[in-house]
């Protein structure tokens, strides 16, 4: 397949962006599927784990495998080392202002729900409202849903246009002096739309609200501020960002996060108990009740380490490299629509193809080693907003090629044929 | 190896581009609704029943090739037939998809041994037995939409 030569040069190894090494740090991309060399086009669900992260796992079970906090053993300290240094790690990754506003959480789904338990339940009452967006991950819809229920604070959703992006006129007009919490996704997992959260939460906090972010595919692909963003909340999961599964980052706001209730009661949240009264623990451990997943927030850590070794910003000059070469590679194909054409857009390629469902077509390529998402990718309004049930859904890592991308467009003219 | 125009053979492309008894059936005859939450795959089945014999039946809806070609199959296969016989040809295809015994007599599975390759990919079996699901649940007098989860 002969593609511009511009696009060609655009990625690859002409930006010296050395793939085939980063490759081969993860074992998984070694082997074959159905007999065909596994292409995996499956990021934005969740990443692959280089072998740096793979063996700090191992290691911690080998070795140190301890309980954390409050042991007097050589272990335990050890443990509660690696632990607390993986969560400066994570500080600095997000530049985040204290430790203290580092919690750590299950993924972005518990993020999201310990704000909407502990900060909203507290908060908002009859009346109120919270503003999401026609884009969010289900994870960014229900738990402000069974935070409404329970308070009788009202949803409002911001529009979304026909190339995916927020309707910034339909944000400023739902704000208003009722608005107490604006939830809103950085990178739309079914769509790549990048938002502008600074501008997004600038004008919230004109109104007098708090924002909430969702980061579940922004970590992965773009060097996070919170400085900078200013948000109040922001949450992302370890295992999109080639961390462990199971794991996952709440940032808060110290001050917002000291005034807020523990969300889970358990050891190492609290300083005291007595059946009178409870003493909780300072920040962090407030919010960390129960023994964490201590080799997770240790992986994750390596995994952090990782990718600020790769460096983001050069993994998302080469991702959007390989965005527009497939995006230009996917406009050859005849009957192929995109959705998802954000001027701003992360390396996520969502598509329908006339006359083929997204499941026989994901079934297709399977066959020939390729692994792509099909379904509404927990993201149903989107799916409604396009009057479509499902799109196939290509999402791309920093260790994948153009040639894969030429694999993945040889799959789906082998689905035309069948479907011809 | 597997070979992927054993799952996408030219009767399963044929029945999905043109289904068969595809449409609705007005009163008297029943209805009842089919969903796969996991694909979003929605079938609505129609059910003209004559006493135990199934006078006709229609369907309509959305979904992937292997769910609307199994839905078109199925109405073919058992337009006709006694609610007996329809059953004892389900619960035939069920084993024809679930089972591992190759040794399944393909013979008397009809048209419908077509489908017998969606057994190598189980995320697919679904597809395939949703309006089988639908109409068991509509003959045994169900009102409630079926979901495959």
């Amino acid at each position: 397949m002969n593609y511009p030569q511009a696009v060609q040069a655009d990625t690859g190894p002409a930006t010296g962006f050395p793939v085939e090494t980063y490759r081969q740090d993860f074992p998984i991309l070694e082997q074959t599927v159905r007999d065909m060399p596994l292409v995996y086009l499956d990021n934005a669900a969740t990443a692959q784990k280089p072998r740096q992260v793979i063996e700090v796992l191992d290691d911690y079970y080998r070795s140190y495998n301890s309980n954390i906090h409050r042991g007097v053993h050589t272990l335990s300290e050890l443990a509660t080392d690696a632990y607390e240094t993986a969560r400066k790690k994570i500080q600095r990754f997000i530049n985040a202002e204290s430790l203290q506003e580092v919690i750590f959480v299950r993924g972005t789904t518990e993020g999201i729900n310990l704000v909407a338990q502990s900060y909203g339940r507290s908060r908002l009452g009859a009346g109120d409202e919270i503003i999401v967006s026609t884009m969010e991950h289900h994870s960014n819809i229900v738990p402000w849903q069974l935070l409404c229920e329970q308070t009788g604070a009202v949803l409002k959703v911001i529009p979304i246009n026909d190339a995916g992006e927020l309707d910034m006129d339909e944000y400023k007009n739902l704000l208003n002096e009722r608005t107490r919490i604006v939830a809103i996704v950085h990178i739309s997992n079914a769509l790549g739309t990048i938002n502008p959260i600074a501008e997004i939460t600038g004008q919230a906090h004109a109104a007098g609200a708090v924002v909430v972010i969702d980061g579940a595919q922004a970590a992965p692909h773009t060097k996070l501020d919170m400085a900078a963003l200013d948000c109040d909340f922001y949450t992302f999961s370890g295992h999109k960002l080639f961390g462990p599964t199971g794991i996952g980052v709440l940032y808060g706001k110290q001050a917002l996060l000291e005034d807020m209730p523990p969300y889970h009661g358990g050891g190492d949240m609290i300083k005291m108990v007595t059946f009178e009264k409870t003493l909780y623990n300072d920040l962090p451990y407030k919010f960390e009740a129960g023994t964490p997943y201590i080799a997770g927030v240790i992986g994750l850590g390596a995994a952090v380490d990782y990718v600020s070794d790769v460096d983001l910003d050069r993994i998302h000059d080469y991702e959007h490299g390989l965005l527009r070469y497939a995006a230009e590679a996917a406009a050859t194909v005849p009957g192929l629509r995109l959705i998802g054409t954000a001027a701003d857009k992360a390396s996520i390629l969502s598509f329908v193809v006339d006359g083929i469902h997204p499941h026989d077509l994901g079934t297709i390529l399977d066959h020939d080693g390729i692994a792509i998402r099909t379904g509404h990718h927990c993201a149903m309004p989107v799916m409604e907003r396009f009057g479509i049930p499902a799109t196939a859904r290509a999402s791309f890592a920093f260790y994948n090629t153009t040639e894969e991308v030429d694999k993945l467009v040889a799959g789906i003219d082998k689905a035309k044929n069948i479907f011809k | 190896m597997f070979d992927l125009k054993d799952l996408y053979q030219e009767v399963i492309v044929d029945h999905n581009r043109s289904p068969r008894n595809f449409g609705e059936l007005g009163p008297p005859g029943r209805k009842l609704e089919g969903f796969n939450p996991l694909c979003g795959d929605r079938l609505t089945l129609y059910l003209d029943q004559d006493g135990d014999r199934i006078a006709d039946i229609k369907f309509n809806g959305s979904g992937c090739a292997i769910s609307i070609a199994s839905a078109s199959l199925m109405t073919e296969g058992v337009k006709g037939k006694s609610v007996r016989e329809a059953e004892t040809v389900f619960a035939g295809f069920h084993e024809l998809l679930t089972c591992a015994d190759l040794d399944i007599d393909m013979t008397r599975m009809g048209k419908l041994a077509v489908l017998a390759g969606v057994r190598d990919y189980p995320s697919r079996v679904k597809c395939a037995t949703l309006c089988w699901h639908t109409l068991h649940a509509l003959l045994a007098g169900d009102e409630a939409p079926v979901s495959t989860e």
